[in-house]
């Protein structure tokens, strides 16, 4: 798909004129709109895309939040007999299989999508129309997923579907089938999209972001899709491999015809574990955003936060066994994987220190983002180092299958991944929507979260050293099991009390800011990245000017210098600093219709291979139908593109350089004139670039 | 031999300019990346092949052992196929850059027509297997042997129809020198099929 997509040039530079007329295919005259609902269909826009991934994610998280509480009333007491052992099994698995892959996963692609385009000072990401298509089979998968629960019952062998356990002969149900299928399409939205931000990073910074100068969240967002691109693809193998069996007779996890029970544990474990830093490593990039701007101090040791994230990238391939401890591999492999797998606590142990670092002797202002940073570094934290403890071996051998491991991974994943990102949408949210969320009412929801959250997983860890084994429906009355599920269970309702405030929060203060705005300005936090140096909310052209880069938290040090006798002083105001962002005649890629037609398709021939294969047939031939109107639309409308053609062609008269001088004068001159600013510093650099390549 | 054209090719210094942090295009990167993973999904389906090959415990004996039913020269010809299918991608590469549009047309129509060749002797050789008793079903040799090697013909199918696009584009006067990179890029993905080939080539049926 992506050789027929056009070059982007750096700025994409983007129409806003004449719209669209091409008829690809001559089926779809080109969507133009951008405003009501269905420019959302048809928009590439990497922030409109980013917010209906947050939004999905929300609501996936209600699904999975509702599926958590199921799992709770039944446990609350023993022996209950509320769902049958089959019904809790398709509970447990649907929940897993939602807050991870559905929940958090994407809630990671909103961050990114969002952000990761404006920290690098970029126009958009580099292929607008793949990112759509992104999104939308993400989306049309994850309800294809759930509509397994109306078509004979969701999947029920568990999160990671050991086969042969969920053969036909264990799961007769469709509910495996739609994990299978459902998983390998949210598989490829994620790989897409994987290849496109990777792309993006390394080709669409603005002039003078090296890759050293990016921000944490950035490079932290791109371990992760590094880590996307290459385990999404042995997963992708395993689910087609347990179709093939299911589906077609194959006999791949078939004991009887020789098959070995230890492929499948191999394969979802070669991805299972990079899935893990997936799901963190975005988090750890909002943390490190959130925590430098509240403590007033740049972040400490950043080069050894980008190095310990790359590390976390190259080690986490080197840790899958040790999920595998009680499957009988051997004692060398046993060893061997119990070493790594200690060995990888030791960047993330750097990560953990250098928050600390950067907290120590700051100016901490303690509001709800900073408290759910300082959640994550704290919960985290008690989950890494019950995470060491299953790398010991034998410890780990009477741990397994038990509620610990249900303790330790929902500390690293609610406690770790979670809680930053509540964090982030309360540190980003005026960036975004152009009012804050309200901060007293953050600070209760905090408070619940912590409370309700150590309530519901901290006794887990009791339990599951009581001997207390996961995944079963119900436990006998005299085990000494009943206190602790008892407390867990009000803990989890203290969760869901928490994100009901969450909820109500979010409509209260928008409501509040309709009857009385308070405008959060292009910066509220005193922030330090690109992305606060526009308007907020980010206007469609996110820049007017790209800007010129020549420090790590740029945007700081035009707002910061040192005064004579040393001291920081602030020189410029934010308002000062930032763009205005009401440039006129950017030129944007064009809405396309494609992407969500070619989304459509997946779930079709999900749904064919199980019921009927004409579906399959109809599906296929819409993804083709589909991909051949995407390859013929160009991916910039050339119609749109001409009356305000490249910016530096015109008005760039060798202008001052003061961009590229942080402590230049005063930059009282209107948006015009920095437009000519920065063309002249992008002029610049792209001559240096022709100086080097001609050396 | 032709890269060799490319090289020196006067459009080599435009090309090198994207406006790109990296100076390569968004384009190309992303097909590298591509590739990478791609990678990882073939080196997950070989493992698998080579994990279960010999441990078929079911169906008829003498179709357990991959040996018995493979016809070495047969795929050999194939394969040499598929190898000079690569030869005649790089020559259409190094036509259009040179601003031959008929000879790329000329040379992206033989790679097509190479590799449809190949195709057609992945089904012959299929059905032959099949005839012998070996279906997808029958043992665990079957089940891998075909899904690894038919995950790789799904790969060259799609490059066909990749090749006849281009050719039909090409044909409509829309594949001038001025897209010398789309023909460029798409011969990355066929040559990594092609390599890919080789892998499983060796590892398949010569390997014992």
């Amino acid at each position: 798909m992506a050789i027929v997509e056009r070059p982007a040039t750096p700025a994409l530079q983007l129409p806003a004129g004449p719209q669209a007329t091409a008829r690809p295919l001559g089926a779809f005259t080109r969507p133009s709109s951008t405003v009501g609902w269905k420019s959302w269909l048809t928009s590439v826009d990497h922030k409109r895309i980013g917010i209906m991934y947050g939004a999905s994610a929300l609501l996936f998280f209600i699904l999975g939040g509702v599926e958590a509480l199921m799992i709770r009333v039944q446990l609350t007491a023993p022996d209950s007999k509320l769902y049958s052992a089959d019904l809790y099994n398709q509970i447990f698995t649907m929940h897993g299989v939602t807050m991870i892959f559905l929940v958090v996963m994407p809630m990671g692609a909103a961050f990114m999508n969002y952000l990761m385009p404006l920290q690098i000072g970029a126009r958009d990401v580099a292929f607008p129309r793949l990112n759509a298509f992104s999104f939308w089979t993400f989306l049309f998968g994850g309800l294809f997923l759930n509509t397994s629960w109306f078509l004979g019952g969701g999947a029920d062998g568990g999160w990671f579907a050991y086969a042969p356990n969920t053969s036909v002969t264990f799961s007769p149900s469709h509910g495996m089938d739609f994990y299978a299928l459902g998983l390998q399409i949210t598989g490829i939205a994620s790989l897409v999209g994987a290849v496109n931000l990777i792309v993006t990073v390394l080709n669409m910074r603005a002039p003078g972001m090296t890759l050293m100068k990016m921000p944490v969240f950035t490079w932290m967002s791109f371990v992760t899709q590094l880590l996307l691109v290459f385990a999404l693809p042995v997963i992708s193998v395993a689910l087609v491999l347990l179709t093939l069996d299911r589906t077609f007779d194959a006999n791949f996890f078939n004991v009887e015809a020789g098959a070995d029970p230890l492929l499948w544990e191999h394969l979802f474990w070669i991805f299972g574990h990079p899935e893990v830093y997936i799901l963190i490593l975005p988090a750890f990039g909002v943390v490190s955003e959130i925590i430098p701007v509240f403590s007033r101090k740049p972040i400490f040791g950043y080069p050894f936060m980008v190095f310990s994230g790359i590390a976390i990238g190259f080690m986490g391939w080197g840790v899958w066994a040790h999920h595998m401890f009680a499957s009988g591999m051997g004692p060398i492999s046993v060893a061997a994987f119990s070493m790594s797998t200690m060995f990888i606590a030791v960047p993330t142990g750097v990560k953990i220190l250098n928050w600390l670092a950067t907290m120590w002797g700051g100016r901490i202002k303690f509001t709800t983002p900073m408290l759910f940073a300082i959640g994550l570094v704290t919960m985290f934290t008690i989950g890494g180092l019950s995470g060491v403890t299953h790398a010991v071996a034998p410890a780990d051998t009477q741990q397994t299958d038990t509620y610990y491991i249900v303790a330790h991974f929902h500390y690293v994943i609610f406690g770790g991944a979670l809680f930053a990102f509540l964090g982030g949408f309360y540190f980003w949210w005026p960036k975004v929507f152009g009012y804050f969320l309200n901060d007293k009412v953050g600070k209760w929801q905090f408070w619940l979260t912590l409370i309700g959250f150590n309530m519901t997983f901290g006794p887990m860890h009791i339990l599951g050293l009581q001997g207390m084994p996961r995944r079963q429906h119900s436990y006998k009355a005299d085990y000494g099991f009943e206190l602790w599920n008892y407390v867990a269970t009000v803990g989890a309702f203290i969760i869901a009390l928490s994100m009901l405030v969450f909820g109500w929060n979010i409509l209260q203060s928008w409501r509040s800011h309709k009857a009385n705005p308070v405008e959060p300005g292009p910066d509220p936090w005193d922030a330090r990245s690109l992305e606060w140096m526009t308007a907020s909310p980010v206007p469609t052209h996110n820049f007017d000017t790209v800007p010129t880069v020549s420090h790590l938290d740029e945007f700081w040090h035009r707002k910061y210098a040192e005064d004579e006798t040393g001291r920081v002083v602030r020189v410029k105001s934010s308002e000062e600093v930032a763009q205005k962002g009401d440039a006129k005649n950017v030129h944007l890629p064009s809405p396309s219709y494609w992407p969500i037609v070619l989304a459509a398709g997946l779930p079709l021939i999900g749904y064919g291979l199980m019921f009927h294969l004409g579906f399959a047939a109809l599906g296929a031939a819409v993804v083709l139908l589909a991909a051949y109107g995407w390859g013929l639309e160009p991916a910039d409308d050339p119609e749109a593109a001409h009356g305000h053609g490249h910016d530096d062609d015109d008005n760039h008269n060798g202008r001052d350089e003061s961009d590229d001088d942080v402590s230049a004068s005063a930059e009282e001159d209107p948006v015009g004139s920095r437009v000519g600013t920065a063309e002249a510093g992008e002029a610049s650099a792209s001559a240096k670039d022709e100086g080097k390549s001609n050396d | 031999m032709t890269d060799v054209a490319v090289e020196t090719s006067p459009t080599l210094e435009a090309e090198e300019h994207h406006g790109t942090s990296t100076g390569i295009s968004n384009e190309k990167l992303a097909m590298w990346v591509f590739l990478g993973s791609d990678c990882l999904l073939f080196g997950a389906l070989i493992s698998t092949y080579l994990l279960v090959r010999h441990r078929s415990e079911s169906g008829p004996e003498a179709l357990r052992d991959p040996s018995h039913v493979f016809d070495i020269p047969f795929t050999s010809v194939s394969s040499f196929v598929l190898l000079m299918s690569s030869l005649t991608m790089a020559l259409a590469v190094g036509a259009i850059h040179r601003g031959d549009v008929r000879r790329c047309q000329a040379f992206l129509a033989t790679t097509a027509l190479l590799g449809a060749t190949f195709i057609g002797g992945q089904v012959y050789e299929f059905t032959a297997f099949y005839n012998e008793g070996l279906g997808f079903t029958t043992n665990l040799f079957g089940s891998a042997f075909y899904t690894l090697t038919g995950f790789h013909g799904v790969h060259v199918s799609v490059g066909i129809m990749f090749l006849m696009s281009l050719v039909v584009m090409s044909l409509k006067g829309n594949l001038g020198p001025d897209k010398a990179e789309t023909v460029e890029i798409f011969g990355l993905y066929w040559h990594f099929v092609d390599i890919v080939w080789i892998l499983i080539f060796t590892i398949v049926y010569l390997i014992p």
